[in-house]
């Protein structure tokens, strides 16, 4: 079990270091989508499945939606067909979907291991973590749904602006 | 059950948080930025749940969850921003052309690679 921390935590390195070399901004997504996925599996191991699935969730999946979305919008330099082109060499997505196959074969690897409920007393679950949030900490909560508030109406400010102008 | 000591996280996150400064100081494509700015936020999340795990407390990812909220806005506010630029008829995402006024701009042309030709003669 060391032994597949250690390999997540490479994978999380190594993906970071790509993700900042690239030059195409797709191709680091691409890297910074396994990355989020290496650190979920570091999460998984570190005791808190709650956080790993909420990396998941809403990191690759969410977040990383919003870059392509963009990236897709921003439509930037060479026309179409040769960017497409670019996109698809093996070349650039050999790499993270190397990574993403150890990673889908640590997952294979620890299947078997059943966590016997009595042995994992320092599992922090959903649980322990939703009592927490609700509890002692309902104002944090309330300030964070501020944050995601404002959050939404920029986004939704400086979309208006842009259509106006138009 | 866990296999991955504080002191290893730790090291991780600050590796992380390297990377992730790295990528801000030497990039300056605008895209770039936000995603060095939420490995950098990633590091800070790992930290805070590898102090959780050490401690058995459930307030190490309350704060993950906090930091999820703020990289979801942070990235949504910043994302906005980088299409606003784009729509203004900006040809590239270069953060080091956002520094004129919208008045400079029509004057000018902010990427010919010296944008205040004032500054050269001062010295």
């Amino acid at each position: 079990m060391q032994f597949l921390a250690l390999l997540s935590a490479a994978i999380t390195l190594i993906g970071a270091i790509m993700v900042i070399t690239r030059r195409v901004a797709v191709h680091a997504v691409l890297w910074l989508v396994v990355t989020l996925l290496a650190l979920a599996v570091v999460f998984a191991l570190l005791g808190a499945p709650f956080a790993a699935a909420l990396e998941v969730i809403i990191y690759a999946g969410a977040v990383m939606v919003l870059f392509v979305f963009v990236i897709m919008m921003l439509n930037l330099g060479r026309p179409d067909s040769d960017r497409e082109k670019e996109w698809l060499r093996p070349r650039a997505w050999l790499g993270p979907a190397l990574l993403a196959t150890l990673l889908c074969g640590e997952l294979l690897y620890t299947l078997p291991f059943r966590p016997d409920d009595t042995a994992a007393p320092d599992l922090l679950t959903a649980r322990d973590v939703g009592l927490s949030l609700f509890g002692p900490y309902v104002l944090m909560v309330e300030l964070a749904s501020f944050l995601l508030l404002s959050g939404l109406v920029t986004s939704f400010h400086i979309g208006r602006h842009r259509l106006r102008e138009r | 059950m866990s296999v991955l000591s504080l002191s290893d996280a730790l090291l991780l996150a600050a590796l992380l948080f390297a990377t992730g400064l790295a990528g801000v100081l030497v990039r300056r494509d605008l895209l770039f930025m936000l995603m060095s700015l939420d490995i950098m936020l990633n590091a800070a999340a790992l930290v805070f749940v590898a102090a959780g795990a050490r401690w058995h407390d459930a307030s190490g990812q309350v704060m993950f969850l906090m930091i999820l909220a703020l990289a979801a806005s942070e990235t949504a506010a910043g994302l906005a921003i980088i299409l606003c630029l784009h729509a203004r008829g900006r040809p590239s995402l270069d953060a080091d052309t956002g520094n004129l006024l919208p008045g400079n701009l029509r004057s000018g042309n902010p990427l010919s690679g010296n944008p205040q030709p004032g500054n050269l003669q001062r010295g």
